[in-house]
């Protein structure tokens, strides 16, 4: 007896009862859906890493003040903190650095003719920024050390910020206030677009020293940099620039390995915080298509018993017809293998499509992976073949005697 | 063909050849002989009736017959195979090649059509070349020899029961068998269905048919050129006209009620 024929009696079968079919079908449907939307939810956050690293630059380190523990009779106060002078000290101590730079950032309100842009980040910075940052400047130039020395309220817009301020200009040249103080434009950045939460179109980058000046509050803190921003030459090389950072920065801060009052931050440790997040929900949906397909399957055996018991008479007669028991075997088998593989079916269709209102709906980022369709396919089809075993051999064991007899 | 008594069979005909063919159901104590030693022949083209009470050992002997059962001990040679100890696959392919079956009830599938019904046997002979056009266009003429080409695409419940049980005929015929079983073929029908059944049967047998048909009804089984009497496990008649077998027939009535 071929496949075909089988496989047709298999679908008879499963058509006598649709809502019934349907329904059991259901636990395969989420499960398979889950699989697809897990792997679509992880292959996005994956390719929103790989952006943000990108757009961050790559190999980076941070420096940054450790938080206060705070114990009971410990030194209060601001922990210890580089300041802009130590720049220097890094870039000529430290061998197999790519660049060094610092940032301070500030929300300000940024004006130019009648254009009054409000909230706009202000990034105050150094020229080791475009080095560190792999970031270029479309028209000028970007802020220089010489800017910083002289404090020079010298400001570089970014793609969008040059736009909207100021159109088809030239806005080399021109003044803008950024608060209440004036800048001359001297550059603007080359376009980025905005990656995760940061629109990098749309800031202004000043000298830090210029932020310190004129922008942050507290008279004592002025130059404490809050972040040093290194990168290393290579990826190879990470592991030596960490180690002399950790040497130099204790010498500089005169503090011990015991509580040296900062940190050190590489793109690996960001990329786990923020991956954090989606893998929690890609590991809820993992366990979602786990249970679901279990617990489908169960349906699925739980059905194809009862079609068994309803159609012990059908069996028998087969059997009396000369259906050898593999016949009746595989012919129930497949029944539940169709039955599976039709969830499956409607399972990747409900996949694609949340997947994709997940992309639309909510800030979760979604990729299809397309090689999910028939792994969810192929999960669908064990846990037929699985769950449909039992019932099957059930089926292929009756006596054909008492299974005619049967009302 | 006439039909002959078991005694007087010549060996090459020989369709059906048992040999004190037992069946016990259970074991120890609680064990039930069902049958007890049976030897019968059957020719090729014989009509045979079997009748017995309730209990008598018929089914047990129809299903070793249908080789949908084994006996616990003795031979059964069908068609010059010996059939007693196959394994289950082999059984089910000399039951498909051999075998037609005809129950009570008619046992058609209430999902396919008559000629769909019929087309069954045939789907489970292996190694047969026949293309599904083929298969159906057999099917089709087996359904017009037994009268119901008009009705090839109803379902078995838009039939009446007589209809049911031609379609049920035309399905044990659709593989050529060596015999043809019939389990009260007549029970769940009208008098008037009845009788278009039992001569349907007896048209099959005029042309050269082999059928070994159980029934309670005397009136059904004279249609039968033999009949075998079974009690207790036991043959304990076997006559090539019914009316002989009144007397046995009304006595152990008379014995087992």
């Amino acid at each position: 007896m071929s496949f075909w024929k089988i496989f047709r009696i298999a679908l008879e079968g499963l058509t006598l009862n649709k809502v019934r079919s349907f329904l059991t079908t259901l636990g395969v449907i989420i499960g398979v859906a889950a699989v697809i939307i897990m792997m679509a939810v992880s292959n996005g956050a994956e390719a929103e890493v790989a952006d943000q690293i990108n757009a961050m630059g790559a190999n980076l380190i941070m420096i940054q003040p450790a938080m206060e523990r705070g114990g009971v009779g410990q030194r209060t106060g601001p922990p210890p903190s580089l300041r802009y002078g130590d720049l220097a000290a890094i870039e000529q101590n430290v061998t197999g650095i790519g660049g060094v730079s610092a940032e301070q950032n500030t929300d300000r309100e940024v004006k130019a003719g009648k254009v009054t842009l409000t909230n706009i980040p202000v990034v105050g910075t150094t020229p080791g920024f475009l080095a560190v940052r792999e970031y270029g400047v479309a028209q000028g130039r970007f802020v220089t050390d010489e800017d910083n020395d002289k404090v020079n309220d010298a400001a570089v817009l970014g793609y969008g910020i040059a736009q909207d301020l100021f159109g088809d200009q030239d806005p080399i040249g021109q003044i803008i206030k950024i608060g209440t103080y004036k800048f001359t434009v001297v550059g603007v950045m080359a376009e980025k677009g905005a990656v995760g939460n940061t629109d990098y179109d749309n800031r202004v980058y000043v000298p830090i020293k210029v932020v310190f000046k004129r922008f942050v509050s507290s008279r004592f803190a002025r130059d404490n940099l809050r972040v040093v921003y290194v990168s290393a030459q290579s990826k190879e090389m990470m592991a030596s620039v960490q180690s002399q950072l950790n040497t130099l920065v204790m010498q500089i801060l005169d503090t011990t390995p015991e509580s040296p009052g900062f940190a050190l931050t590489t793109q690996d440790n960001i990329i786990q915080m923020r991956t954090s997040a989606t893998e929690t929900f890609r590991n809820l949906l993992a366990w979602v298509a786990a249970v679901s397909l279990v617990v489908g399957g169960i349906g699925i055996m739980n059905i194809m018993l009862v079609s068994v018991t309803e159609r012990t008479r059908e069996i028998g007669l087969r059997q009396a017809l000369g259906a050898r028991p593999r016949d009746v075997q595989f012919q129930f088998l497949l029944e539940a293998v169709v039955l599976s593989l039709v969830g499956g079916l409607l399972g990747v269709a409900a996949g694609v499509g949340g997947s994709y209102l997940f992309n639309t709906l909510s800030t979760m980022r979604t990729e299809m992976v397309w090689s999910s369709i028939p792994l969810a396919f192929g999960a669908a089809a064990a846990v037929g073949i699985f769950f449909g075993y039992y019932p099957a051999t059930k089926a292929a064991q009756l006596d054909p005697i008492e299974a005619l007899r049967r009302e | 063909m006439t039909a002959t008594s078991a005694a007087a069979g010549n060996p090459t005909s020989k369709l059906i050849e048992i040999k004190d063919l037992s069946k016990v159901y259970g074991a120890g104590s609680i064990a039930v002989q069902a049958l007890r030693s049976v030897s019968a022949t059957v020719e090729k083209g014989e009509f045979v009736a079997v009748m017995g009470a309730s209990g008598s050992g018929k089914s047990t002997l129809m299903n070793i017959l249908g080789c949908l059962d084994r006996p616990t001990s003795g031979d059964y040679v069908l068609d010059g195979e010996d059939v007693s100890r196959l394994s289950k696959d082999r059984l089910a392919g000399v039951r498909n090649k051999k075998i037609g079956f005809v129950f009570q009830s008619y046992n058609l599938l209430p999902r396919l059509s008559a000629v769909k019904n019929v087309m069954l046997p045939m789907l489970y002979t292996g190694h047969n070349h026949k293309s599904d056009k083929e298969r159906y266009e057999h099917a089709l003429a087996t359904l017009e020899s037994v009268g119901l080409g008009d009705r090839a695409h109803h379902k078995p419940n838009e039939l009446s029961g007589g209809q049911q049980q031609r379609v049920a005929i035309a399905r044990a015929l659709v593989n050529n068998p060596s015999i043809i079983l019939a389990d009260e073929p007549t029970g769940n029908l009208d008098t008037r269905s009845s009788q278009d059944i039992v001569s349907l049967l007896h048209e099959l047998h005029r042309q050269g048919a082999t059928i070994v048909m159980v029934t309670h009804e005397m009136d059904i089984a004279e249609n039968a050129g033999r009949v075998i009497y079974l009690q207790d496990g036991q043959i304990v008649s076997d006559q090539l006209h019914a009316s002989h077998i009144r007397d046995a027939y009304s006595n152990a009535d008379g014995r087992t009620a």
